[in-house]
């Protein structure tokens, strides 16, 4: 079981989080024109890399808030975690 | 049966405390302090299984965890225990056990065939064989192959045991409480560190109640029980025995399980039969010793060839004799120990040393007790089937390739000692790159990768003094980086005896013409000759080889083989051991119980179960119950000897005649603050909700980014900045989750805020024609006509002395109502319906009746909205606005969203009006065509509709909107039905939907 530090909580174990994916990924703005495959690759591409991941969890037992963590997903071992606002 | 081989005195054993037990059906005594095997071997019985593929005769082999044979069942406190190792059970009065793996029992067991027929069950065997035909495997191979092998026979009954689960949290954990973990432990805790210190077995100490040596002034066993009742009297220590931690996961949690109750006959109340420990530590400490490696010669594996390390601790810890006639095959000093141990006890053992001419203290202690030593010697084969009765004994050559001069003695027993493995499983397991060591021929830890540190003889250290040296060092750096505190502690002296470097050689060649079994793996009957097989097959890594030979699995994961077998692989393949490499280890390091790891969360503890106020309302007036997520829900309310058909029914009908009332408490709340939520929510629905006025319900739809329905319900806007949202009871948590998800990540900029209040209001659906009767009763200030509160409308109310929220919303397709109080006052309000609605016939309907209402309204739900169906899908393309954008949008007009036979919810009606129609039956053309008949979709949902007194079905099908009036099947292969159906318009009541507004 990891063991997440959230930035606004302190040090919990991941039984208090959620996953939420790929934290890189940016929506398409509203009322924006998009080609399909844009779009599509928004949806449905997610790269699965080996090693250094940024990713979202909520920490859906504590705060609530949705946190952002780089964690390799290799060892698992999180380098960082950071505020839904900031940026590694 | 007296117990022949119990020595008069010594042993740890508490001597006054005789204690009778049943093996196998027998009656044999023992004492306080025993284990199933040492009361065993105590009484003369040494045979106690099979063995798994040839069924031969199995014995003991070890005296703790590294015991691959002595598996047995065990009836305790009225539970079947499987797979117990017999070496770890300790004996209470009246324990029962049976041998496992054998039929019709231990001592003629059929199976032991297999041993006969060996050569046809080579490596691989069950791979090879049953193949062919494809179909047999199922019916006919594995239920004999399943009856033939195996261990225990795990029970099919409820376990009524208890386990539990309990988090922890320390500075420093330390895993064995040998001198490695006594010192480390005691360093730090000097420090003021908070340490565990977990022993795996029922007595601390190790190595230290065995071996003969000196600590300052005291011997190991001594010094090892002051240190551990110190130990205990320190508040910053945790102690516990029986306890194996098993798994090292990431981020430095270990996972223990301790053994609370096994032990004892009966588990006491309010105590659990095993508890399961998370423990997160800030270092671990390592300290789990080593396990003595076999040698391997023919037939090797006859009951009565054992461990010398174990026959020692029989001798030393139980005062029992495993022979009276032992043979000792070492290539180390440690065959010495034990040798010395039998003389010193009358008995007249030989030593079989493969080495030429050692030179050590203790080789020097043996000649001078006269103890028949014989170098350069081995065992050829063992001989005996259900007990070892002699032994061939042959000279072994200088280059280790030849054996001459072979002889038969008699002995009853061979104790081996092949050197020492270090236990290196938890240090593997949490990531440690291990590295072979070539003194020892075995892997240790090397590079870290998570906060642990192996010390002592699972570090590769076999002497006594630098053991405790570095393990009192450790202990006190380790703590003094977390506590910043340091109390030094003297290293106290030692006294040991030095031992001379052991034999490389580890097996014995065959003999010219013979053929014996020389097994590798003992749990897994894993022979060289099956490692050969492999080999020769072309098998080339450990992990295949393993996997094909099972060599190493099951439940003592290659403790006694693994070394060997690598050994032998890389004897063949031309390379040292380190090219070969070990194969992971994973947990559990030893077997756990399901129990412990299900802990309480078993029946309706495995998630929360949660009650509406008005719970015990509906449990008075005979509610049957439905699991709703986790809600509870009454699925109707039984009168007299109705079921649930003619309940349903009666309720349904009573809503539309007149007046009903249902418990939706369930539904999901949000409650939406701040000046952009009418924004937000324009975002996050489907349709335009930018112009909704204060005082208004508006139903929504919300989508996820790939066009597919999330979830629908009605929102309203309380005042200005301030909404109530619903959902439906299962997506409850999801949606609130998504809700954040865009006002946290995506559009930070909204100043809006989301907090469930699903559990703060109590909610009661008032739907019927006489609804509003009811309602202007309850409320009777309020002007509720259709003009002062309209469909979709919004009041707040008095009732009785609580403060209400009245919602004019629909879900049955009748005139209907919602009204929520605070949670606390939902029984009150429950009642008060209750009492006024009498007058119109009020009766509480549930789930069922429920469905059926919107079912024959058309209303989809939970079924239709199945995460495969977008707007259209369900004839809520209309709710989609085209001017705004929204969560999920630009995905609808993806090709496959926009064909034109894009399918679409209708609804059925059996032909002959009679026949249900169950849910999920597919909706097919041609009833007789060839299979795979062409599916044009599949029903959803089904009721009886109470409007026309018929079966009536939704259901969601290709070209849907073109289907109308066709005659099509709907078939059930799981009910083996084919109902001839007319398709017709899913709103088959009130299509115009004038009663809501009424």
């Amino acid at each position: 079981m990891l063991h997440i530090k959230c930035p606004h909580c302190g040090l919990r174990s991941q039984n208090e989080f959620s996953y939420g994916g790929d934290a890189t990924v940016k929506r398409p703005e509203l009322n924006k024109e998009i080609s399909d495959q844009d779009w599509d690759s928004f949806v449905y591409l997610r790269k699965s890399p080996r090693g250094k991941h940024l990713e979202l969890w909520q920490h859906i037992s504590g705060c609530r808030r949705w946190i952002k963590v780089e964690r390799d997903t290799l060892t698992h071992e999180i380098f960082k975690t950071l505020k839904a606002n900031e940026e590694v | 049966m007296s117990e022949k081989f119990r020595l008069d005195k010594g042993g740890l054993i508490n001597r006054n405390k005789k204690l009778s037990f049943k093996f196998n059906g027998k009656k044999y005594f023992g004492y306080e302090g025993d284990t199933l095997a040492s009361a065993l071997i105590a009484n003369g019985v040494h045979l106690v299984g099979r063995s798994f593929k040839y069924h031969r005769p199995r014995g003991f082999f070890g005296a703790g965890v590294d015991e691959p044979y002595a598996i047995v069942q065990m009836n305790r406190n009225n539970e079947v225990d499987p797979n117990v190792r017999a070496t770890e059970q300790e004996l209470f009065e009246g324990l029962e056990a049976k041998s496992v793996n054998c039929w019709p029992n231990v001592d003629f067991d059929i199976g032991a065939i297999n041993n006969f027929l060996g050569k046809f069950f080579p490596a691989g065997f069950y791979y090879k064989t049953f193949m062919w035909p494809k179909s047999f495997w199922y019916k006919v191979y594995e239920p004999i192959i399943r009856k033939a092998a195996g261990f225990g026979e795990a029970s099919i009954k409820h376990d009524k045991e208890k386990y539990e689960h309990k988090y922890e949290y320390c500075d420093l954990l330390i895993t064995g409480s040998g001198p490695s973990g006594l010192a480390s432990a005691y360093a730090a805790a000097q420090n003021g560190a908070k340490v565990i210190l977990a022993e795996d077995k029922s007595r601390f100490g190790g190595s230290l109640l065995t071996s003969e040596v000196t600590i300052g002034n005291q011997s190991g066993k001594d010094w090892a029980e002051k240190i551990i009742s110190e130990l205990k009297l320190m508040p910053n220590v945790i102690v516990k025995n029986r306890s194996q931690v098993f798994g090292y996961y990431d981020h430095n949690m270990l996972v223990m399980s301790e053994r609370v109750s096994d032990h004892l006959p009966k588990t006491e109340k309010y105590i659990p039969k095993q508890r399961l420990w998370y423990i997160r530590a800030k270092e671990v400490i390592i300290s789990s010793g080593s396990i003595e490696r076999p040698l391997v010669f023919g037939n090797n594996d006859t009951p009565g060839v054992m461990l010398s390390s174990a026959a020692k601790e029989y001798l030393k810890i139980y005062g029992v004799l495993v022979g009276k006639k032992p043979l000792v095959f070492t290539n180390n000093d440690s065959g010495y120990e034990t040798a010395i141990e039998f003389k010193k006890n009358g008995i007249d053992p030989i030593v079989l040393d493969t080495r030429k001419s050692p030179n050590s203290e203790i080789i020097k202690e043996a000649k001078d007790l006269n103890i028949n030593i014989k170098f350069s010697y081995v065992v050829v084969a063992a001989k005996g089937y259900k007990k070892v009765k002699s032994a061939d004994i042959a000279k072994i050559s200088d280059d280790k390739k030849n054996v001459s001069n072979i002889e038969n003695i008699g002995c009853d027993c061979i104790c081996v000692s092949g050197f020492w493995t270090p236990t290196i499983h938890l240090a593997s397991q949490s990531g440690n790159k291990t590295k072979f060591k070539d003194e020892i021929d075995a892997f240790i830890p090397s590079q870290s990768k998570q906060k642990e540190t192996t010390l002592g003889s699972a570090n590769g250290i076999f002497t006594l003094e630098e053991t405790l040296k570095t393990s009192f060092e450790k202990g006190s750096e380790l703590s003094k980086q977390i506590t910043n505190k340091e109390n030094k502690i003297a290293v106290p002296s030692v006294v040991e005896k030095k031992s001379s470097n052991h034999d490389k050689f580890w097996c014995v060649p065959l003999p010219e013409g013979k053929n014996y079994k020389r097994f590798l793996d003992f749990q897994n009957d894993v022979a060289v000759s099956d490692i050969q097989l492999a080999l020769r097959e072309g098998y080339r890594s450990i992990e295949h080889v393993k996997r094909y030979t099972t060599l190493g699995m099951a439940t003592d994961q290659g403790r006694t083989s693994n070394l060997n077998g690598l050994q032998l692989v890389s004897d063949i393949e031309n390379k040292v051991v380190p090219q070969v490499g070990h194969t992971t280890f994973r947990p559990p390091y030893s077997p756990v119980s399901i129990g412990a790891i299900v802990g309480r969360e078993i029946g309706k503890h495995s998630k929360p179960t949660r009650k509406s106020p008005m719970h015990y309302w509906h449990e008075k007036n005979n509610a049957v119950f439905v699991d709703a997520g986790v809600w509870l829900r009454p699925r109707y309310y039984k009168q007299g000897n109705e079921n649930l058909f003619e309940a349903s029914k009666r309720e349904a009908k009573n809503v539309r005649q007149n007046v009903g009332v249902c418990d939706v408490t369930t539904l999901g709340k949000i409650d939406i603050k701040g000046p952009d939520s009418a924004e937000f929510l324009n975002r996050v629905y489907t349709n335009a909700w930018l112009k909704l006025p204060v005082g208004k319900a508006r139903y929504g739809v919300m989508l996820r980014e790939d066009g597919i329905v999330m979830d629908d319900g009605t929102t309203t806007r309380i005042s200005e900045n301030h909404y109530h949202m619903t959902t439906t009871t299962a997506q409850a948590a999801n949606v609130l989750s998504h809700l954040e998800y865009y006002l946290q990540l995506v559009w930070p900029e909204l100043n809006v805020n989301v907090v469930s209040s699903t559990e703060q209001w109590a909610g009661a659906a008032i739907a019927g024609p006489k609804s509003r009767d009811v309602l202007q009763k309850l409320f009777p200030d309020l002007d509720l006509s259709n003009e002062g509160l309209p469909f979709m409308g919004y009041m707040e109310g008095n009732l009785f002395g609580v403060n209400a929220k009245i919602y004019r919303i629909s879900f049955s397709g009748e005139l209907a109502y919602e009204v929520n109080v605070e949670s606390d006052n939902g029984n009150y309000m429950w009642e008060k319906i209750m009492e006024i609605g009498k007058d119109f016939n009020i009766q509480p309907y549930g789930t069922e009746a429920l469905s059926t209402l919107r079912i024959e309204m058309g209303h989809v739900a939970g079924s239709e909205l199945d995460g495969r169906t977008i707007p259209y899908d369900n004839s809520l393309d209309g709710l989609v606005s085209k001017k705004k954008d929204f969560i999920g949008k630009r995905s609808l007009s993806k090709a496959a969203y926009v064909a034109s036979d894009r399918q679409k919810i209708v609804g059925v009606i059996p032909l002959d009006k009679k026949t249900s129609i169950p849910e999920g039956s597919y909706i097919v053309k041609d009833a007789k065509a060839k299979l795979p008949n062409p599916k044009l979709g599949h029903i959803s949902a089904s009721c009886w509709s109470v409007e026309y007194d018929n079966p009536f079905s939704l259901a969601i099908i290709k070209d849907g909107r073109n289907m109308i009036g066709q005659k099509l099947f709907a078939m059930s292969p799981l009910k083996n039905k084919t109902i001839p159906v007319e398709i017709v318009s899913s709103h088959y009541v009130d299509p115009k939907g004038e009663r809501v507004r009424s």
